[in-house]
């Protein structure tokens, strides 16, 4: 037999060393941006309405956040999240003052309130919501919506 | 004595492993980016002050009752998607007179494409959209009545900025913004506390 036996060419396999490279850097990426949620919603997620003319809400730290919705066991009335518990009306005026203790003097103004309400809850609620705020002057206020028609909200 | 070498750690499967990790975060990754309606409440009110005099033609009344039923202008019952063109058409109607808008340092709207009838509002700075609803309104309808509202803001803001400057009211420098909120198109939307 001749030394120089013509090797048989296949594919050559491609190197994979540098694979778990790849999804290591995939894995910190997903890792950095993942937020994870840090309050509990203790009422039924809320079934957020849609409409078209939204804003991005831009800076996330400068945001708080009320959820208004129906509670998780079926008692009547619409229920009002701060952080991480069930509260009333009244406890929305502490609720901004201790957002605000976190911030600087000069963010204070900058700082939105997100209204995360569900479709079913009555107006009258956010009014309520809405009087408190603007006695401690927290002026900015985001309702906040789904992408979506307007128009889809009235056939539920 | 057989010298043994150090065992290389098989390093094979630790793209499995990243792999896990990997489809853990993504699964729980949530890039909600929170939109909404921003709005801005107004100030607390001086108790001392009086509220300025409107005429009622520089008015546009929606009032939304418990049955998510909305009036318009006190008369008019109307489906939710005739509001936007509603709230422009009044808006965009400009009926001022020059010697009526000059008391108030105005000058006859010459963008408005309405119909100009004195009947409406005299000029977009003066038109006041007011927006009264029941406590028993769902909120669903008083987002779509809110968006509608904004809605036919933007349309005319749009309308304006492509005819003055070819693009979108959103494209545009955030000077030209300015000047078309402030001094074009201002958003004047008053909620009035709502009845019981």
């Amino acid at each position: 037999m001749s030394k120089f036996k013509k090797k048989r060419k296949g594919m050559p396999a491609i190197n994979t060393a540098s694979l778990p490279d790849i999804v290591f850097m995939l894995l910190f990426f997903f890792m950095v941006t993942t937020v994870m949620r840090e309050t509990d919603l203790k009422i039924k997620k809320p079934q957020l309405p849609k409409a078209d003319q939204v804003k991005k809400l831009e800076k996330k730290s400068l945001v708080s956040y009320i959820y208004v919705g129906k509670s998780k066991d079926g008692t009547p009335g619409d229920k009002i999240q701060l952080n991480d518990r069930i509260s009333s009306v009244k406890d929305i005026k502490s609720f901004i003052f201790s957002e605000r203790s976190s911030h600087s003097e000069g963010e204070i103004p900058l700082l939105t309130t997100s209204i995360k309400a569900d479709l079913n809850v009555n107006v009258g609620t956010i009014t309520d919501i809405k009087i408190e705020l603007r006695d401690v002057n927290a002026l900015k206020i985001n309702y906040s919506t789904l992408k979506g028609s307007a128009l889809d909200n009235m056939n539920k | 004595m057989a010298r043994r070498e150090s065992p290389e750690i098989n390093a094979g499967s630790m793209a499995d492993i990243a792999f896990l990790l990997l489809i853990f975060f993504l699964v729980t990754t949530t890039m909600d980016t929170d939109t909404g309606i921003s709005r801005k409440l107004p100030e607390k009110p001086d108790p001392n002050f009086v509220p300025p005099i409107l005429k009622e033609k520089n008015v546009f009344e929606v009032n939304v009752n418990r049955r998510n039923e909305i009036l318009v202008e006190g008369e008019i019952y109307m489906q939710i998607a005739d509001l936007r063109e509603a709230a422009a058409k009044f808006i965009d109607n400009g009926g001022g007179t020059a010697e009526n808008l000059a008391k108030e340092n105005l000058t006859v709207c010459s963008w408005c494409k309405g119909d100009k009838d004195p009947a409406s509002s005299d000029h977009p700075k003066k038109a006041i959209i007011s927006l009264q609803s029941d406590r028993g309104t769902s909120y669903a309808t008083y987002i779509a009545v809110q968006n509608e509202l904004v809605g036919a803001y933007t349309d005319l803001r749009n309308k304006y900025a492509n005819d003055k400057f070819g693009r979108d009211f959103k494209d545009l420098t955030g000077e030209q913004q300015k000047v078309i909120k402030k001094d074009i198109y201002p958003q004047i939307i008053s909620e009035a506390e709502p009845t019981k």
